[in-house]
């Protein structure tokens, strides 16, 4: 096909290329290698280096528009939190997220039960569920969890569970793993509470934000990063897990390739259209 | 291959199938996925809102407030001081205020009276610009500024490298920005430079935008795939 060509090319064309791409390693995975990079060994080096049983607070704002990138770290993350004994508060301040992160909560929990673990509600762990409000969430939990939230998802009072007697504000906790869709999200725990209260924290986000919170993790403000996909998969694999990140890699790297190939052949055509123009 | 028999299943498929046929041309199948996601979201929406704030965080402490019983319970509970009193923790009876400003957004729909939705609004934004300001001075101003300053040579050839490549494209770039004097000459060069750590840092930005929109279409595979075509 000639050069030509390709700037009257139906970029339908594409799409369905791009769809094959991202199917066919679906179906029969390649096993391309996968790398670990310093962002997310230091996520993975954090949770492993507090102390067993610590209260972590685990704020999940996502939707389901995150759930291919977010939910298989939240699972990854839950599991090594877990397996420390560590006793996790949950929250959610995505309206669009509460069934998803209940759903993904339950999903780790009773793999966990399974295994002859029984993780009990109320004093293992506590979804506080959604929260309207932002920022302002934020600040209220610094003065005290149950101000904020005086109920949890499954409509208890929060003052009765026994998980929650051990927990006023920000204090309790020895670590937040924030895991982000965007806006509310990391750069707002960062902002809010991350120095104001000085809580530690990692952060697992989508790929888009990714490139935002870099300066927080050079800074030290965030003691570990997963970006997006990628992150996932990587994460998963210090972990000895082969989870849903880990499957979609393949077709993340052909598809990046593919779209690489399509930039090169789409600046090929602008330079030579260019240069004949001038010529 | 073992096809999921879940009506929720097919649903959530069908609806995806019909979002992707976009790709081929706009359709009343894609349309119609389109409307339903909106609707569906609002009203979903509307219905969390109410029960996870309006309900827990301002009717049942003033029904708790002014009634002296438990909403959910029913049982008496403690109202030493009153309804007003800070012995209550959180100023219950004060709720009234903020549940007062929330009616009145509502005024918007009644031009006659639409003006009064101001007040909330400036209730709104002022606590959100106090609230911005504080978190964005510490945490993206002082803290990014003291992050920055960062000794040239550490003792290892590899991480001065990086250390002198960070502040190089941190100062190149911040006088790209300098606009009080054309970028001629010295200052020209160096906006240059800072404009190649720019084009870096957007392509970075566009590589993990891709990375993204393909994790969402992987995601989307591997539903198909697996809860509903129960391939894998």
């Amino acid at each position: 096909m000639s050069l030509t060509a390709l700037e009257r090319l139906d970029r339908r064309w594409i799409f369905l290329a791009v769809g094959l791409l991202v199917l066919g390693p679906l179906l029969r995975p390649l096993g391309l290698p996968l790398g670990t990079s310093a962002p997310v060994r230091q996520f993975h080096d954090t949770i492993a280096g507090i102390p067993d049983g610590s209260l972590v607070l685990v704020s999940c704002d996502f939707d389901p528009g995150g759930k291919p990138e977010l939910v298989p770290m939240t699972k990854t993350a839950l599991r090594q939190l877990w397996e420390k004994r560590c006793r996790l508060v949950i929250t959610c301040l995505w309206v669009g997220g509460p069934g998803l992160v209940g759903e993904t909560l339950e999903s780790v929990a009773d793999e966990f039960r399974a295994k002859g673990r029984p993780l009990e509600y109320g004093k293992d762990y506590v979804y506080l569920g959604f929260k309207a409000g932002y920022e302002a969430v934020m600040v209220l939990m610094g003065k005290g969890i149950a101000g904020a939230y005086p109920q949890d998802q499954r409509g208890n009072l929060v003052s009765t569970l026994p998980l929650m007697r051990n927990v006023r504000d920000y204090s309790s906790f020895v670590l937040l793993v924030s895991i982000s869709a965007g806006y509310p999200g990391t750069k707002e725990w960062v902002q809010q509470v991350n120095l104001r209260f000085g809580l530690p924290m990692v952060s697992g986000c989508t790929a888009v934000s990714a490139p935002e919170y870099y300066p927080y993790l050079q800074s030290g403000q965030l003691s570990g990063l997963l970006g997006g996909m990628a992150g996932a998969a990587e994460y998963e694999k210090i972990r000895g897990e082969k989870g849903t990140a880990t499957q979609g890699m393949d077709a993340q790297s052909l598809a990046h390739a593919f779209i690489a190939l399509c930039i090169v052949a789409g600046n090929l055509v602008q330079w030579r259209k260019r240069r004949a123009a001038q010529s | 291959m073992n096809m999921s028999q879940e009506f929720g299943v097919w649903v959530a498929a069908l609806l995806t199938l019909f979002i992707f046929s976009f790709l081929y041309k706009d359709n009343p199948l894609y349309k119609f996925a389109e409307h339903l996601f909106v609707g569906v979201s609002a009203g979903y929406y509307i219905v969390l809102n109410f029960w996870t704030v309006v309900v827990p965080n301002l009717y049942d402490p003033l029904v708790r407030t002014f009634t002296g019983r438990d909403p959910m319970s029913g049982e008496a509970v403690a109202q030493a001081g009153g309804p007003f009193a800070a012995s209550l923790g959180d100023y219950r009876g004060w709720l009234l205020l903020p549940g007062i400003l929330g009616v009145l957004l509502f005024s918007r729909m009644i031009p006659r009276i639409e003006w009064l939705s101001r007040w909330s609004l400036a209730v709104i934004i002022g606590t959100y610009v106090g609230i911005k300001t504080t978190g964005f001075a510490q945490a993206d101003l002082v803290a990014q500024v003291q992050g920055s300053l960062v000794p040239l040579w550490t003792g290892a050839w590899g991480s001065s490298l990086n250390a002198i490549l960070f502040t190089v494209g941190l100062i190149t770039s911040l006088l790209f920005f300098f606009y009080s004097r054309e970028h001629k000459g010295t200052l020209g060069v160096l906006a240059r430079t800072g404009i190649v750590f720019l084009m870096v840092s957007f392509g970075a930005g566009y590589g993990y935008t891709v990375m993204a929109r393909l994790s969402l279409l992987i995601g989307r595979f591997q539903f198909l795939l697996e809860d509903w075509l129960g391939i894998r």
